[in-house]
């Protein structure tokens, strides 16, 4: 449940650039997730919710886009798409795979009023 | 914080003493999680938001057309409906575990400048950590002076199995948090105050999922997976195995009586991460513990000549900007 964190960490940032801005409301946030971050999307949006609640992004639409995760296959010599580090390479079946994607997490844009 | 999961920091100790820390947002942590928000913008994506019960095979492709640029810096308004200010989207691109990440590196920089060897320990609870640690420090504490940092939702019980060894220790409680952050670590420095050329070691809270996520300024993650576990651990747990530079296998005496193929254990970590090191060992009879304490050794010497190489040192240890002035 690091989620709890995370959502903590955004509502941080939001409050900041809400200050920056003069912003007096938050009414919607867009994060940018990797697929490999390790964030379960729906946990993250349940303590998001609880975060907010009385701040300046009370009741804030979260948007999130989810990116690709993707590794380097050592066999393919080859990007690939990987949906979970556990899987092995899409394309060949090998496991000697070195993720080189898809692990950020970003607040990518928000917009107040 | 919140009083489901409380992975926020105001139940946060050090030693006892607590960690309060005014973060100014006024939130008041009774949510029941009712979720029956009446924000009054329409939003129409359907029961989105953390439901629970958490079935969520919704699958967030919301088509609501926000149409806020992603260029520079404030784009303009767009017009709105009477009576409301008009909203402005604002391009934000931050790192989320930006402010974590900064004071990881602040850490790490006072480890670098003290010539200081850091070590976080993760695993799943009852791996034998403390164990490791215990069996250690009895070994190395002639040769290499090792400070601990424990962290633990509650109790002082780790710290005090390492301060019976005669070694210094600082026990962080995160409450009801489920894992040390930076932030965390870097008070826990305060109290500590690591010899220069010394080893730290920061034992994790025990949970394989959120530690993979913070870096604490440690020079390498430690995995510590334990034979009476799952030899799948690192397949079902990836992202700590993919952060870790090393696994220790523990228990490794009770491999005759235990159903754990090793040989796939090593095999199903590298897959998650083909330059993991593994070491066998078991803590509490010793085997393989001559290579565990020749890691630490290793890790200490080359910190140790860093900083030798390195101009004078700051007059605070490394704890400020005042480079040295």
């Amino acid at each position: 449940m690091h989620e709890m964190s995370i959502a903590e960490s955004v509502l941080g940032i939001v409050e900041d650039v809400a200050a920056r801005e003069g912003f007096a409301r938050v009414s919607s946030v867009r994060l940018e997730i990797g697929r490999l971050s390790a964030i379960e999307v729906p946990a993250l949006r349940f303590c998001f919710d609880a975060v907010v609640r009385g701040s300046i992004a009370e009741g804030a639409r979260l948007d999130i886009d989810e990116t690709p995760g993707t590794a380097w296959c050592f066999d393919c010599s080859a990007t690939v798409e990987l949906a979970s580090r556990a899987d092995p390479c899409p394309a060949c079946g090998g496991g000697t795979l070195q993720v080189n994607g898809g692990t950020d997490m970003r607040v990518k844009d928000l917009v107040g009023h | 914080m919140c009083t489901t999961c409380g992975c926020g920091t105001d139940q946060v100790s050090i030693d006892g003493k607590p960690h309060a820390h005014g973060h100014d947002h006024g939130h008041d942590h009774d949510h029941g999680h009712s979720h029956a928000h009446d924000h009054g913008h329409d939003h129409g994506h359907g029961g989105c938001c953390g439901g629970h019960g958490h079935s969520h095979d919704h699958d967030h492709a919301h088509g609501h057309g926000h149409d806020h640029g992603h260029g520079a810096a404030p784009t303009p308004a767009h017009a709105h409906a009477a009576g409301t200010a008009p909203s402005r989207a604002v391009a934000v691109e931050r790192d989320i575990l930006a402010a974590n990440d900064r004071e990881a590196n602040a850490n790490r920089r006072a480890f670098t400048q003290r010539g200081i060897f850091a070590l976080n320990l993760v695993s799943s609870p009852g791996s034998g950590k403390t164990t490791l640690l215990v069996e250690t420090i009895k070994r190395l504490a002639a040769e290499l002076p090792i400070t601990v940092i424990e962290g633990d939702q509650q109790t002082s019980n780790d710290a005090d199995r390492i301060r019976a060894t005669g070694a210094r220790a600082v026990q962080v409680n995160t409450g009801k948090g489920c894992h040390l952050d930076a932030h965390m670590v870097g008070h826990a420095l305060e109290h500590l105050a690591p010899s220069p050329d010394s080893v730290v070691m920061i034992e994790n809270v025990g949970n394989l999922v959120c530690p993979a996520a913070f870096d604490l300024g440690e020079a390498h993650k430690v995995a510590v997976l334990s034979v009476t576990e799952g030899e799948d651990k690192p397949l079902k747990y990836p992202d700590m195995f993919a952060a870790a530079d090393l696994m220790i296998l523990n228990k490794c005496d009770l491999l005759p009586y235990v159903e754990f193929d090793a040989d796939r254990c090593e095999a199903n970590a590298r897959r998650v991460n083909p330059s993991i090191r593994v070491i066998r060992l078991s803590a509490t009879k010793g085997e393989g513990m001559a290579q565990w304490l020749d890691f630490v050794r290793a890790g200490a010497a080359e910190a140790r000549a860093r900083r030798a190489a390195r101009p004078a040192a700051t007059p605070c240890g490394g704890h400020c900007a005042c480079a040295g002035k």
